[in-house]
């Protein structure tokens, strides 16, 4: 509520800074950051996870480097901040936040009822969701990079904690590979701090607005350090496994961190300084880690038959695509990222919310389970076809960003390299999208509705963000006009947008796909129903056939995998070298830079 | 810069273009098989047949996809002539296409699930190359737009060469022509019956013939646009095309799902990217 009253009160005013006193707050944080850092050393020696120590204590040892060694003196003036893309990012965490919130005080009555075996801890598990949604709030407002680290690092924790919730062993180790992963980045944001702090004694090249118009010489080392924190948090190659690890966590918490937390922190702080890495060699290093890793993504997503995986994997290739506008950094491809950012949160909210609906009521998140779920769940199957539509068919979000990527990408070194990944990467994730929507609309001639055991509180949820889902298609141009043309001209002096007449053409086609279904009214009438044609076989009701030698079979239709084509350990094998290739390069070009 | 006048004559002319294509096909079709063949306008009777049959379906939802299906078609179509984005041509193209796909997988049947799931495959394989070729004509006359496009004086054909015989590769597997006929062969009723569109009947089949004919026209249109330069050869070269296409038809056996990934992708891999590449760093700024 309070992101909407926001927007509603300052997305014209640009971008406003407010002073707030640096020293008390920062020691608050600093004594925060060292008990964090104590309970993570607790916890890594408890389960034996030394690596996470050795990290822990790395980067503890450069905070306190820096804390006693540089922070003195220093006296960053503007430590929040408002602008658009703030509001923006408020308004994805606040609203979808909060409807997922809303969502797992129900999910968990049944998570619990379902697994008897995992302790009861629901009131730290909510806590934990509200201090992570509080640190995005922190993580967008702040203006001081410390004061980002900060709230960076309370995210890690967070969800190193919801990850970890139902304490089985499985759930530990990937709570812990997460941790580790995001350590990796923290240390990496760390080593940013202690280097500007180097450069300027004053602090002041900690305020992000000032070191994003100090230009490039300044600003580069540290963008490439945080950036590299942004892909380890954005799950991008070959740092892809904790996110897929995290679907371990009840369904809500895999919402949250795939739509407007986690990996939105990633994100965000890779646009944020995009217009540093804007014609610079180091950006295209990290931008080609997106693209690649959008294309392995994609193709891994066909190999997946469990739904939150192949939901995870669309994650982490619209984040890399997302990483590959933000860090090419033209006005036209971030004005893309930041569309992506929006649409993607809506509708991939909507669909883990879906599938953990359809996991509760039928007791399978597996796609080949799925079959004819419009007749047994037909709204939720309605929605989740509408939320697969946002994720990829033209009128809707995703493909409009897609479009203005490729239009973006066009004109910009390396473009055709990343025009082509673009062209493939689309065509694969159009095939794993088309198939599981073909499964969940096939109309079995058996099964019953299952429907009215779902409590009105997800409902609800799920209706708002299915008018969402729309709405944000229908009214992109709105948000475009009032917010990121606005943030775009702020940043780069220039702006970019589609062209008019797209977007009155998408607005009818997307009016005409509103229309089309009342047809169905007029179809429902008369006509003869016939069974399916089976060669010539008897045929029961529910599909059982006599088949060769008198034997009673039944028939059941299986969706193509290509798991010797598409194989996530094939794929990974080429995606992880690959991408660590690319942030090598980046590192050695910085390392150039630097000498 | 968009022709609304332009996109209605399409509405109106490219069923009767398409049908006429169509009529054509199979008797040249036959003349290379040494049969007679039917009238050139037996497609038109055969449709016209098919709105007079009864309404018999297995879910009555697989009349609402193939409706949408023949509504984007033509949309695709009337966007393409109006002189749209060519991107938004494409993409339209694909909303089309997965409604169809949709629709057979709707019908919960073997034969059409194995269509639609063959269905998916071409799809598949020939969007990049599409992609490629909208990205190659965008490099060459500076414009997405198909009426830009259209009237540029370049010769296109000259800096695409590559881009055009890729295309000509995916062209063979959007007109589901053998050897890519994985999805709705008429060859093939041991294994598909007619895969895709096995469970539909009557008007609806009629329906999903007619978005076949409005699809042949935008396909052949695009070739028009490598030889917008000069519409005479153009109009010969699509001629000249579509010949060939039947002859590929008539003198190849159906493949696997396998190779026509690899055809698609190959030629948008190799064909495609390569010509790009070349133009792109060499004749930049043409």
């Amino acid at each position: 509520m309070a992101s909407v009253w926001l927007l509603a009160t300052s997305y014209a005013r640009g971008a406003v800074y407010y002073a707030v006193p640096f020293e008390p707050t920062a020691q608050v944080m600093f004594a925060i950051e060292m008990g964090i850092a104590l309970l993570l050393l607790y916890l890594g020696f408890r389960f034996k996870q030394y690596l996470a120590v050795l990290l822990v204590l790395v980067q503890s040892a450069m905070m306190l480097v820096y804390e006693f060694t540089m922070s003195h003196g220093m006296e960053p003036v503007n430590n929040l901040f408002c602008d658009q893309f703030s509001i923006i990012m408020a308004l994805i965490i606040g609203i979808i936040g909060s409807l997922i919130a809303l969502y797992a005080t129900r999910y968990m009555d049944t998570y619990h009822g379902h697994h008897p075996e995992v302790r009861d801890r629901r009131r730290f598990f909510f806590f934990v969701t509200f201090v992570f949604l509080a640190a995005m709030f922190g993580l967008v407002f702040s203006n001081n990079l410390s004061w980002i680290f900060f709230f960076w690092e309370i995210t890690t924790l967070a969800s190193f904690l919801l990850i970890g919730y139902s304490e089985s062993e499985e759930a530990t180790n990937n709570a812990f590979l997460a941790l580790k992963m995001n350590l990796l980045g923290g240390i990496a944001f760390a080593g940013a701090i202690i280097y500007l702090a180097s450069v300027d004694p004053s602090g002041g090249l900690l305020q992000l607005d000032t070191l994003i118009t100090s230009g490039q010489a300044a600003a580069i080392v540290p963008a490439v350090l945080i950036a590299f924190a942004g892909l380890t948090k954005s799950a991008q190659m070959p740092f892809s496994s904790w996110l897929v690890g995290a679907m371990v966590a009840p369904t809500p918490v895999s919402a949250l961190l795939h739509s407007s937390t986690m990996v939105k922190a990633g994100v965000y702080i890779i646009v944020r300084f995009s217009p540093v890495f804007l014609g610079s060699l180091a950006g295209l290093a990290i931008g080609f880690v997106g693209a690649v890793t959008f294309l392995v993504a994609s193709a891994i997503a066909i190999s997946q038959s469990n739904a939150k995986k192949v939901l995870a994997y669309s994650t982490i290739a619209n984040l890399g695509l997302i990483v590959a506008c933000a860090s090419v950094g033209t006005p036209q491809l971030v004005w893309a990222a930041i569309m992506l950012i929006i649409f993607h949160a809506v509708a991939k909210s909507l669909l883990f919310l879906c599938v953990g609906t359809v996991e509760h009521r039928t007791g399978s998140r597996d796609i080949e389970d799925m079959d004819g779920l419009i007749v047994r769940l037909p709204r939720i199957a309605v929605m989740m076809f509408i939320g697969m539509a946002g994720m990829f068919l033209a009128p809707f979000g995703m493909l409009i960003s897609k479009w203005a990527a490729i239009e973006g990408f066009i004109n910009t070194p390396f473009g055709l390299v990343f025009v082509t990944i673009l062209a493939f990467g689309g065509a694969l994730t159009v095939f794993f999208w088309t198939k599981w929507m073909g499964k969940i609309i096939a109309v079995t001639p058996f099964g019953e509705s299952l429907e009215s055991t779902i409590s009105r509180q997800k409902w609800v949820v799920l209706s708002c963000l299915t008018a969402l889902t729309v709405i944000a298609a229908l009214f992109f141009p709105l948000i475009s006009g009032a917010l990121i043309e606005p943030y775009l001209l702020d940043v780069f002096g220039a702006t970019a947008r589609l062209a008019q007449d797209n977007i009155i053409i998408m607005a009818l086609m997307i009016s005409l796909l509103l229309v089309l279904p009342f047809s169905l009214l007029f179809y429902a009438k008369d006509g003869k129903r016939m069974p399916a044609y089976m060669g010539g076989r008897e045929v029961t009701p529910d599909l059982h056939f006599t088949g060769s030698a008198g034997i009673e079979r039944i028939m059941t239709t299986r969706n193509y995998y290509f798991a010797d084509l598409f194989g996530e350990k094939k794929m990974l094998r080429v995606g992880d070298p690959l991408c660590i290739l690319l942030i090598l390069l980046a590192v050695a070009i910085l390392a150039g830079a630097i000498l | 810069m968009m022709s609304i006048l332009n996109a209605l004559v399409y509405l109106i002319l490219a069923p009767v273009l398409g049908g006429l294509v169509a009529g054509i096909d199979r008797k040249i079709t036959a003349r290379m098989q040494g049969r007679v063949g039917p009238p050139i306008l037996q497609p038109f009777y055969d449709v016209a047949k098919l709105f007079e049959k009864e309404d018999v379906t297995v879910t009555p939802s697989q009349n609402y996809y193939i409706l949408s299906y023949l509504v984007f078609m033509a949309v695709t179509g009337a966007l393409f002539f109006a002189g749209g984005d060519m991107l938004l041509v494409i993409f339209a193209f694909t909303l089309a296409h997965v409604f169809i796909v949709l629709g057979a997988y709707a019908a919960y049947s073997p034969y059409s699930y194995l269509g639609a799931e063959r269905e998916l495959i071409a799809l598949m394989a020939y969007e990049p190359m599409i992609i490629l070729t909208a990205v190659g004509l965008y490099l060459v006359t500076g414009s997405f737009y198909v009426s830009d496009i259209a009237a540029s004086t370049v010769p296109v054909i000259l800096y695409l060469p590559g881009v055009f015989l890729g295309f000509l590769t995916v062209l063979t597997i959007k007109l589901r022509k053998s050897p890519f006929d994985i999805s709705t062969s008429h060859h093939a009723h041991q294994e598909l019956v007619k895969g895709l569109t096995t469970e539909f009947s009557g008007a609806t089949l009629g329906k999903i013939e007619i978005a076949h004919w409005y699809e042949t026209v935008v396909m052949l249109g695009i070739v028009y646009l490598f030889f917008g330069f000069n519409p005479l050869l153009a109009i010969i070269v699509i001629a000249l095309v579509y010949l060939l296409e039947i002859f590929i038809d008539n003198t190849f056996s159906r493949m696997k799902w396998e190779m026509t990934m690899k055809s698609g992708w190959g030629a948008a891999a190799i064909l495609g990217f390569l010509n790009l590449a070349v133009l792109y760093y060499f004749y930049l700024g043409v």
